[in-house]
């Protein structure tokens, strides 16, 4: 597999291998290893159509720490203000060489766009309503490393599921790997055939207190204030009254239910920063997880193959890993 | 239109003549003298000095009139003009074109209308019949001079691409053009439950991350436009319907003896929502491709009449402007030159249509919906005809139009056009047919 565009596209053994490589890339950049030459002479363009700091900074951080170099563009102040269409801009950045694309666009799609058209690997960084896969694969990896399983587990979704490519994403991933996913939202911001699009292990609320009952894991996704001029929902405060997610509400899932949040919050509107600062919140454990993740992903495709078809087991895939740290 | 040829006289000697409106469906000899058809019947004799053609095997019928057609120009002569649309058209058999008038800037008065005609006059090679803007820039808000459009020339009215959203300038509008029996052609869609859909909503563009059009932002639109018929007694043309609910509402509308009509394009009685994975921004139109179901639907509605004719709402675009992430790019396809083909093996072929009633979609049917005086090959009618050969495959691999945004390119279709005539002037003749001497 050549580009990185969504996490429908991968069979469960392919999310694994990832997985299973951002292990070790976790404990070498977390420890005094900050940097293995893994990528060294490759060049990684961040195209980011879209404002955004984390993400950004995240694939950054992670094209470093394997020694890649980094170009780094920003639609506000590139030729894109002057009219250039994204495949002009694309096949420009291809005329420069670079080996990776990691784009993120307002456009559903647009990534895919560009992968047709280049040879460059193209990893999406979040596109329009439709996947951000990194967020899904950190959030799987997230999960993982305090459960050890999905298989089974009941993970609530809260939030704007219509508008949500991390939604989509954690959708085709957790569903992948077997457990089962609840969505919650306002009935105006679910989107249709949704059962028919991720199949039975899909269940759709509306009321947050009922599909909280027994979760594992509460994934709560960012409201866009800009949805209530849309009205999808008459007020902030009524979607707090009715979404947030709060002390008394996570009483209803399991003891020990993790919460995350893909960032950036807004404290006390569909999270209380007593449920974000808690003992279950893992949204900082999600950033420094996104970088390993991250890591795993462009060491990954970086192969001449890309993304293998099958695989090969986790061990030998973390023995490589393990065996850069040698190197430097 | 340009006369690149005068009228020649010639004889089609030998083909299959369909001619629904004067109940013929056999073998015929057609004479072409003066622009007209001057004579069918059987074994005539070539007068002197007339062509021959011989046609045996082939299929010769009324020229088709396509009722939804967007020229671009003027305005936006990059993706079309007056002069390519209409040789599109002759390349596909069509020998009447209605030119939508979301031009820029919009048809909406006398000296739209008048440069339209002249235009074609100076570069058409197919007839061009204008229709103007219900209101004036299409905007929605106030009556266009729909009379005076009439006088000069325009066949009906329309908003196309929008729908009139206030309904009491809709029933005005219908009350309106009824003076001048003019026919309102609605674009049906209900704006605000569109909102800025791009495709089909369901599971498919929750998959995609697209935003979706609700089917029944048709389908309330289709009612209200019905109701209004039904209250002004004006005559209602719904275009490019895409739903099930749509057939249904006109069906039993024209039961009641509402005065209805529709049409439907070949893309929607091809292609479903599906389309969208393979031909990205080239499957992006509006209405949008719907589901299996819907399909069916319209080609129902083709089968029993309540879907009177075939248009093909050919919408040219630049690649620059296809080439865009899909929800940048513009909606439509072009399909002048698709609309026989896909209607032969889409319709025909399987059995959904007889080869008169086809024809009867494409020429006549269409003609009637707006009173046009083409569409049959009566003795005395203008010789604006096309020979078809039914067996022909090709692989569509171009266009003669300026714009190539079509998802059937690499489609192997068959039925495509021989030999067309507009006004008994060849615009079209493959190599294949030959003229043979005359005996």
């Amino acid at each position: 597999m050549k580009d990185l565009l969504g996490l429908e596209a991968l069979t469960p053994a392919q999310i694994e291998h990832i997985l299973d490589v951002a292990r070790p890339m976790k404990s070498l950049f977390t420890r005094s290893i900050k940097k293995v030459p893994a990528l060294r002479g490759k060049t990684v363009a961040l195209l980011f159509f879209e404002a955004s700091t984390r993400t950004r900074s995240s694939f950054e951080l992670a094209a470093k720490r394997l020694s890649a170099d980094t170009l780094s563009f920003a639609a506000s102040t590139s030729s894109v203000t002057k009219g250039e269409s994204l495949l002009d801009t694309a096949k420009t950045y291809e005329a420069m060489k670079v080996d990776f694309m990691v784009i993120r666009h307002a456009a559903s799609g647009a990534p895919e766009l560009v992968a047709q058209a280049v040879k460059a690997r193209v990893i999406n960084a979040g596109d329009g309503s439709h996947e951000h896969p990194t967020q899904g694969l950190l959030d799987i990896y997230t999960i993982l490393e305090k459960k050890k399983r999905l298989d089974g587990l009941k993970v609530v979704i809260v939030g704007d599921i219509l508008h949500s490519r991390v939604a989509r994403s954690n959708l085709w991933g957790l569903t992948k790997l077997g457990a089962h996913v609840t969505v919650c939202g306002p009935a105006t911001l679910i989107p249709a055939g949704l059962p028919e699009v991720f199949g039975p292990k899909v269940t759709v609320a509306t009321r947050l207190d009922e599909a909280l009952e027994g979760a594992d894991v509460i994934n709560v996704l960012r409201l866009q204030r800009e949805r209530q001029q849309g009205d999808y929902f008459p007020t902030v405060r009524e979607y707090t009254e009715l979404f947030g997610l709060n002390t008394d509400r996570l009483r209803k899932a399991k003891p020990d239910c993790l919460v995350l949040h893909p960032g950036p919050m807004n404290r006390g509107v569909e999270i209380s920063s007593e449920v974000a600062d808690g003992p279950r919140s893992m949204i900082l454990e999600q950033v420094t997880n996104g970088i390993a993740v991250r890591m795993a992903v462009l060491y990954v495709f970086a192969n001449p193959e890309g993304l293998p078809a099958t695989p090969p087991d986790g061990k030998q895939a973390a023995k490589a890993v393990t065996a850069l740290k040698a190197l430097e | 239109m340009t006369s690149p040829k005068s009228p020649e006289t010639l004889l089609i000697r030998g083909g299959r003549l369909i001619d629904p409106e004067n109940r013929r469906d056999g073998e015929f000899d057609l004479l072409v003298a003066e622009g007209k058809v001057a004579r069918v019947g059987k074994s005539l004799a070539a007068p002197a000095g007339a062509q021959v053609i011989d046609a045996k095997g082939l299929i010769v019928a009324p020229g088709l009139v396509d009722i939804h057609v967007h020229l671009r120009e003027p305005g936006n002569e990059g993706a079309e003009t007056i002069e390519s649309g209409t040789r599109a058209a002759a390349a596909g058999g069509v020998t009447s074109v209605v030119a939508m008038p979301n031009t820029q800037p919009p048809i909406d008065n006398v000296s739209g209308v008048r440069f339209l005609l002249r235009r074609a006059a100076e570069t058409a090679t197919v007839r061009v019949w204008p229709t103007g803007a219900i209101t004036v820039g299409r905007s929605g808000e106030r009556l266009a001079e729909i009379g005076a459009m009439a006088e000069a020339g325009a066949v009906a009215v329309t908003d196309d691409g929008n729908a009139v959203p206030e309904t009491q300038l809709l029933r005005r509008a219908l009350d309106y053009a009824k003076m001048f029996d003019l026919t309102v052609i609605e674009h049906a869609e209900d704006k605000s439950l569109m909102a800025d859909g791009v495709m089909n909503e369901g599971p498919l563009a929750t998959r995609l991350g697209h935003k979706g059009i609700p089917r029944q932002a048709e389908s309330i639109a289709v009612a209200r436009d019905i109701a209004l018929a039904e209250l002004t007694g004006a005559h209602l043309h719904v275009t490019h319907i895409s739903t099930r609910e749509s057939v249904d509402l006109i069906r039993a509308a024209k039961r009641r003896g509402v005065r209805v009509t529709s049409d439907a394009t070949p893309h929607h009685f091809t292609l479903t929502e599906d389309a969208i994975l393979r031909y990205g921004p080239n499957a992006k139109m509006n209405p949008p491709l719907r589901t299996e179901a819907d399909r069916k639907a319209i080609i129902e509605g083709l089968v029993d009449g309540t879907i009177d004719a075939i248009a093909s709402d050919h919408a040219p675009h630049t690649r620059a402007s296809k080439e865009q992430e899909f929800s940048a790019a513009p909606f439509g396809i072009i399909g002048l030159e698709t609309l026989l083909p896909l209607t032969v093996t889409q319709l025909i072929e399987p059995g959904h249509l007889s080869w008169p009633d086809a024809i009867r979609r494409l020429c006549s049917g269409p003609a009637k919906v707006l009173s046009l005086p083409v569409g049959d090959l009566g003795e005395g009618q203008p010789a604006d005809l096309v020979v078809i050969d039914p067996t022909e495959e090709r692989t569509v691999s171009g266009f003669s139009s300026k714009s190539q945004n079509s998802p059937f390119l690499g489609w192997t279709l068959r039925g495509f056009p021989q030999l067309v005539l507009v006004e008994g002037r060849v615009v079209l003749r493959r190599e294949a047919l030959r003229a043979a001497p005359a005996r």
